[in-house]
């Protein structure tokens, strides 16, 4: 391979050198019926799973047919996409917050030969390209991180699990037969890159080791002081320890202070605490963003841990279906599943569920903890 | 015949969801083929590579990717991640695998000629492999060696018009809903004011000067879709102070069964004939709905603007004509203090373009943040540290009942000196008064 220039010259950096000009402008993007109607919708309806119909006040309709997809995706697949668009869409295109794929038509007669074509298109082992789905009461597509695909502070993967959750609420997604719609989402450890604190349903990659320590060259490779720093629960400390009869600045570790943040490698790539025994995930419950009916809520741990248990991550699947069938057949239309918890209480939530209720899921970390014990004799029997 | 044995990944590639093991190995042919005759300026086995290192981290159940280290692109300290593999010897095709944050346009919306062109740059300079999108909202072209890196800057800025997105310690490219492109429910033009700040603030997105990361979220409405107060640090939500808008005829249309509620979204399952009364009045958190059999009443004095009966009966109901969105300060993720929402720090502002009011809040947030804000503190934790009184007088808004959720429940009250009179008192004075 020989390597090709661009254009840019090393030895004059600044030559023609063009920054800070941003994206592009988004209306340069938008669908002719989206541009003219912009901001003079009226409402909208869910034609079926998966499609939504918007009507503007100037009686146009603009209908979407929303696809699932896994993000991390090649650029082959997106030239496919493209080729899709082009041949029923005009060219354009869009993705939503959730990661899904939005396909958009003018009119009504254009909407069944793009799904025909959308559902055609597979992978060579019988998945779908395009499944279509994710609107009203479903679970749209699940909202991950990177795993151990692209990331090096992992406590889990992030696609595969992805995969093997939406396998098995695949039916969930093409459907609305859920009390409200029930987010996923999954954080492949506590740094938490997508909204998963705030989830319906999410699953937390998670350490249970404290950190392994690199002293032969943890002070070539880490400022000490700001390893001390990270720790947010004073566990780590400097010290001195001798190797080959050569004192190394280095730190110890008061393991029993220690909740497994990882913060400390984030600072410090002398300290990595994964492990394939410590690590897993730890599932949460209840969260949501919106404001609708109930305030925005934090997800709760349900789950203190899982296993990993690539490829298809039996355990974790299996509980995240008890929770969402449990759900569905208890909750009321319109409940979210934290405003379902709520309304039976959390300890008839472990009982509707089945799931074990551990010590692990009494919070002890700073004050608010004791926000979450409960001070009153009203509880269920 | 594949470069590595991936049997644990290959079953992946069964089910219904989209399996992205088939879609790389897709990738991986398509470059040993190579029909178009690219040089690929990255080794061309990447792809095979990459899922060598996977089926590894399967077997292992441990990462293989390392540290980050300092790659970028000259003149900016944001937008491109270093990424390295541990075992480079054994998969030398990922030895290198940077990832690079491109700026996504407002609401997502492309062309299919302009991410063709993004195909074609990253064909010839990276692994073939992207994230559509990241968390933050940008496309993210996910593989390349770190002598690609100002080239792909190059063709971005040159022939596509395009700017790299935010990373590490400064505002991380802005984020929001489609808002006014496509939804009845948007309060203000989401995806105007998320452009006007992406291009005001082009010096703190790529040159990190802040504590920590700093991010933007633009939410059209309180339904809070591409979850501000819960992802960014600064959460614009839209909101409405005036009467909400019934269309009475529609809502009987709704009683009657004429329209399906919730435009549809319950229409998998047999809830039973639409009430109006358990469904809408009886479920209002402001109890301000009434219904006498043939008129809808709203009290808006007492409404919350929830959206819900407006999601319910979106054909007969919309929000309000005085729009504008609340300020909320403050979210975060558990790293490193616990989770924190987004706090309310400005109720109500109009959100008009040039959206002069809410950078004038940005702006003094920021002076503020970088001048108390320790090392790796969120504003959200800075906010804590320091109280919400102390933002609202930075950003000089009147404290409110609305800030809280209710008052403090205990009276360790910081009082200032001015607020009380002398404290600087002679005990001889005191003496006087009171033998020792």
């Amino acid at each position: 391979m020989a390597f090709i220039s661009s254009g840019y010259n090393p030895e004059k950096p600044m030559e023609n050198r063009i920054s800070d000009i941003g994206p592009r402008k988004y209306d340069e993007f938008l669908p002719p019926v989206i541009k003219k109607n912009y901001g003079q919708w009226l409402y909208h309806e869910i034609l079926e799973p998966g499609v939504l119909m918007h009507k503007a006040e100037s009686g146009d309709e603009v209908y979407s047919v929303r696809v699932g997809a896994a993000r991390l995706m090649s650029v082959g697949l997106i030239r496919e996409m493209c080729a899709v668009a082009d041949k029923h869409c005009g060219g354009h295109l869009r993705f939503t917050t959730r990661n899904n794929v939005e396909f958009m038509v003018d009119s009504k007669a254009k909407v069944k030969p793009l799904m025909d074509d959308l559902k055609s298109r597979k992978f060579p082992g019988g998945s779908l390209k395009f499944p279509i789905g994710g609107t009203g009461a479903s679970t749209p597509n699940m909202v991950h991180t990177q795993g151990w695909q692209h990331c090096h502070t992992p406590a889990t993967d992030a696609a595969g699990p992805v995969k093997a959750v939406m396998d098995e609420v695949f039916e969930y997604f093409t459907s609305m037969k859920l009390p409200a719609s029930v987010r996923l989402a999954l954080a492949c450890c506590l740094n938490m890159c997508g909204a998963v604190h705030c989830s319906d349903i999410a699953v937390v990659g998670i350490h249970r080791k404290p950190p392994l320590k690199d002293h032969a060259v943890l002070d070539q490779i880490c400022e000490i002081p700001l390893a001390v720093a990270a720790c947010p629960t004073a566990a780590i400390r400097p010290t001195k320890i001798e190797i080959d009869g050569k004192q190394r600045n280095t730190v110890a570790i008061k393991d029993e202070r220690c909740m497994f943040c990882g913060n400390c490698y984030t600072m410090c790539a002398a300290l990595p605490l994964a492990d394939a025994e410590g690590d897993g995930c730890a599932i949460m419950v209840g969260g949501k963003v919106s404001n609708r009916l109930s305030m925005p809520k934090f997800s709760k741990v349900v789950v203190a841990y899982v296993p990993n248990e690539p490829p298809r991550w039996p355990s974790l699947t299996k509980v995240i279906k008890q929770i969402l069938e449990a759900y569905a057949k208890d909750a009321r239309k319109y409940e979210r599943v934290g405003e379902w918890a709520e309304r039976i209480g959390w300890e008839k939530f472990f009982e509707v569920t089945g799931l074990p209720f551990t010590h692990h899921l009494i919070d002890d970390f700073r004050d608010h903890a004791y926000y979450t014990w409960r001070q009153s004799t009203q509880f269920k029997w | 015949m594949a470069k590595h044995k991936t049997p644990m990944l290959d079953e992946l590639t069964k089910g219904p969801w989209p399996s992205w093991v088939d879609d790389i190995k897709g990738e991986a042919e398509r470059r040993k083929a190579n029909p178009d005759n690219i040089d690929y300026q990255i080794p061309a086995d990447v792809c095979e590579d990459w899922l060598g290192l996977q089926e590894l981290s399967y077997k292992d159940m441990e990462t293989h990717w390392k540290h980050g280290g300092i790659v970028g692109v000259f003149g900016y300290g944001g937008g491109v991640i270093g990424r390295y593999c541990d075992m480079p010897q054994q998969f030398p095709g990922v030895a290198h695998f940077h990832t690079v944050r491109v700026n996504q346009p407002s609401g997502k919306y492309y062309t299919t000629k302009f991410l063709t062109d993004l195909c074609d740059i990253w064909d010839l300079r990276g692994s073939g492999m992207t994230n559509m999108h990241g968390s933050t909202g940008d496309i993210v072209l996910l593989g390349t060696f770190t002598e690609q890196l100002e080239e792909i800057f190059f063709e971005l800025t040159h022939n596509m018009n395009t700017d790299l997105g935010g990373s590490g310690s400064n505002l991380r490219t802005p984020a929001g809903c489609l808002g006014k492109s496509r939804c009845e429910f948007a309060c203000y033009d989401t995806m105007a004011l998320e452009y006007s700040m992406v291009q005001q603030y082009q010096d703190e997105l790529h040159r990190p000067a802040f504590p920590y990361k700093f991010k933007f979220k633009f939410d059209g409405c309180p339904m809070g879709c591409v979850c501000s107060i819960a992802r960014s640090d600064f959460s614009v939500i839209g909101t409405w102070k005036s009467d909400i808008r019934i269309d009475q005829e529609a809502v009987k249309a709704y009683v009657g069964g004429e329209f399906k509620p919730n435009a549809g979204a319950h229409a998998g399952r047999d809830w039973g004939k639409f009430d109006i009364t358990a469904e809408v009045v009886n479920r209002c958190p402001g109890q301000c709905i009434k219904w006498d059999g043939s008129k809808l009443s709203i009290d808006n004095k007492n409404c919350v603007r929830c959206m819900h009966c407006i999601a319910v009966m979106p054909r007969a109901l919309r929000v309000g004509t005085e729009t504008g969105a609340s300020i909320l300060l403050g979210a975060k993720a558990p790293i490193l203090d616990g989770q924190q929402m987004s706090s309310l720090i400005v109720p109500f502002v109009p959100a008009e373009d040039p959206f002069d009011e809410i950078k004038e809040v940005v702006e003094k947030i920021w002076d503020w943040w970088m001048e108390e804000g320790k090392n790796r503190e969120r504003v959200g934790e800075t906010m804590r540290r320091m109280s919400l009184q102390k933002v609202l007088n930075v950003i000089g808004v009147e404290p409110d009942a609305r800030h809280v959720k209710y008052p403090r429940e205990n009276p360790y009250i910081f009082w200032k000196e001015e607020e009380v009179g002398n404290w600087d008192r002679p005990i001889e004075e005191y003496r006087k008064r009171h033998a020792r």
